[in-house]
């Protein structure tokens, strides 16, 4: 579904993503995980076009994006959920929601009860300010407003970052279920422990390069993983 | 009685200032950047009005339209070739830019029109009212440029409220790179927003000219500035702000030249503005962001 090939990125003069390679396959939950500054939001911000690679190649769905504009991968199916939220904090919960289906606003109404429904919290909130959600609130926000666009593929960067374990575990189970429901999904985790238990397939990234691959259970077992990102 | 004549020419000047400030505080609001060349697109407007009357003879309302959609114009090419190409750019080149696009208007309209002012004929071509027996008198221009400012700041509210690219608009203000990635263009939704402001100002342009006919090449650096002072009186950012800003300058500089001393109308005018920036840095309805994180 989404073929990433050989990219390299740059922020001026720093190499950031050095000849980074990766696939997604239809209805995986891939999982890339990686210290901080390894190059894992990089690699989600080069696929939704924020960043430009100098070098390879990303397709999605059998077409070549590299050259495409980020606004215009929305209506492609690829969904991307940035690392801090980045909901419209003075816009209500319904705008933001209407926001993510810009693209498509033909059944902004069916989409707000899906939302709703696998997020009630939402529903309550539904009249105020996204500025005045608490961090997990906002977080199922971001992703409620993604879902919007119905995308095939959802990226989703950081999702745990500051969030109470009990939400964290909660958000992690609406990931598995959104997978379940048809939407593939790219995860990027500093949280490797929970992004590898439901992760089908996973990357390790180190200082712009990969350096591990394997699947969820192959990678949660290996002791290099567990000393470097597990904690022993 | 004089009171009322001066309110109510207060509120006309005000409502001039209020529409040009609607284009500054809509670019800063939504591109981040002072766009200082939105003074000398008023000038422009109104230059081009009076060579559609003048020139061509034509009907004073369809000037008003031609000079609008030069202006529109104008402010597409304005951000494409030149603020675009900065979108990145520090904030001080944007600026810097800015003022050198103002003065390129200024010695353009140099070029062609000359130094000499030419002498605006109004657009309103019905009577002023008098009322109390003569004693008050309200111009047509200042009926006209209330109501137009009125209507102005309605459809705005609506169309920022309510379309579909009024609220790509208030997206890209909040947040650019969240804005993109929910499918918004965001260089159209700046060219967009140049465009209303560039319309805007040539209304303000005409309007202005019609109530102050001496129109020269330097004719919207003064108003220019005063709108850039009415929209960070109001709270740059905020449309609402910019339309109060706007109206209360105007109220103010002519109840000042009334009243105070007109040498220093304008020195009154800023010294409200430090006041205000003083007690208040966000500006009268400067949005304070209730943030929980």
């Amino acid at each position: 579904m989404l073929k990433v090939n050989d990219i390299n990125v740059y922020y001026g003069k720093i190499h950031a993503l050095k000849g980074i390679s990766l696939d997604v396959k239809q209805g995986e939950i891939v999982a890339l995980i990686g210290a901080n500054g390894a190059g894992k939001s990089t690699t989600l911000k080069t696929i939704s076009g924020m960043l430009r690679t100098k070098t390879g190649s990303i397709s999605f769905l059998d077409e070549d994006i590299s050259h495409t504009e980020a606004h215009k991968l929305v209506a492609k199916g690829l969904a991307h959920v940035p690392e801090g939220r980045r909901c419209f904090l003075q816009m209500t919960v319904m705008e933001n929601l209407e926001m993510g289906a810009y693209t498509d606003p033909s059944n902004v109404k069916a989409g707000i009860e899906d939302v709703f429904e696998r997020f009630p919290r939402l529903k309550h909130r539904k009249n105020q300010i996204a500025g005045t959600l608490s961090g997990g609130e906002q977080q199922m926000l971001a992703m409620g407003r993604a879902l919007m666009s119905r995308p095939k593929l959802m990226m989703l960067d950081e999702p745990s970052m500051g969030l109470a374990p009990i939400l964290v575990e909660q958000i992690f189970s609406i990931i598995k279920e959104m997978n379940e429901m048809g939407t593939t999904v790219l995860l990027v985790e500093q949280n490797a422990g929970m992004a590898l238990e439901i992760a089908d397939r996973a990357y390790v990234l180190e200082s712009g390069r990969l350096v591990l691959s394997g699947t969820g259970k192959e990678l949660l077992g290996s002791d290099e993983i567990k000393k470097a990102y597990l904690g022993g | 009685m004089t009171f009322i004549f001066n309110l109510i020419n207060g509120i006309s000047l005000g409502s001039v200032y209020a529409i040009i400030a609607l284009g500054y505080t809509m670019v800063y609001g939504i591109a981040k950047m002072l766009n200082f060349a939105h003074g000398d697109v008023i000038m422009i407007g109104a230059y081009v009005s009076y060579c559609a009357t003048t020139y061509m003879g034509l009907n004073p309302l369809l000037s008003v339209v031609i000079a609008m959609v030069v202006c529109t114009a104008l402010g597409i090419i304005i951000e494409g070739l030149a603020y675009k190409p900065l979108r990145k750019a520090p904030a001080l080149a944007v600026l810097i830019t800015a003022i050198g696009v103002s003065y390129f208007l200024q010695n353009s309209a140099l070029l062609i029109w000359g130094s000499a002012p030419k002498n605006f004929s109004s657009i309103v071509s019905f009577d002023s009212i008098s009322l109390a027996g003569g004693k008050l008198i309200i111009t047509s221009e200042s009926i006209v440029t209330v109501i137009a400012c009125i209507v102005i700041m309605i459809a705005l509210t609506l169309f920022i409220k309510k379309s579909k690219m009024g609220k790509a608009m208030r997206a890209v203000s909040e947040d650019k790179g969240a804005a993109e990635l929910m499918g918004i263009n965001v260089n159209l939704t700046i060219s967009v927003t140049f465009a209303i402001g560039s319309a805007l100002a040539a209304v303000a342009g005409v309007l202005l000219c019609s109530a102050y006919p001496i129109l020269i090449p330097t004719t919207g650096s003064m108003p220019g500035i005063k709108a850039f002072t009415a929209a960070v009186f109001g709270g740059i950012g905020s449309i609402p702000g910019a339309m109060l800003g706007g109206i209360l300058l105007g109220i103010i500089e002519i109840f000042g030249r009334a009243y105070i001393s007109s040498e220093l109308a304008d020195a009154i005018v800023f010294a409200v503005l430090i006041v205000v920036l003083l007690v208040k840095p966000t500006g009268l309805l400067g949005k304070k962001i209730n943030e929980k994180v």
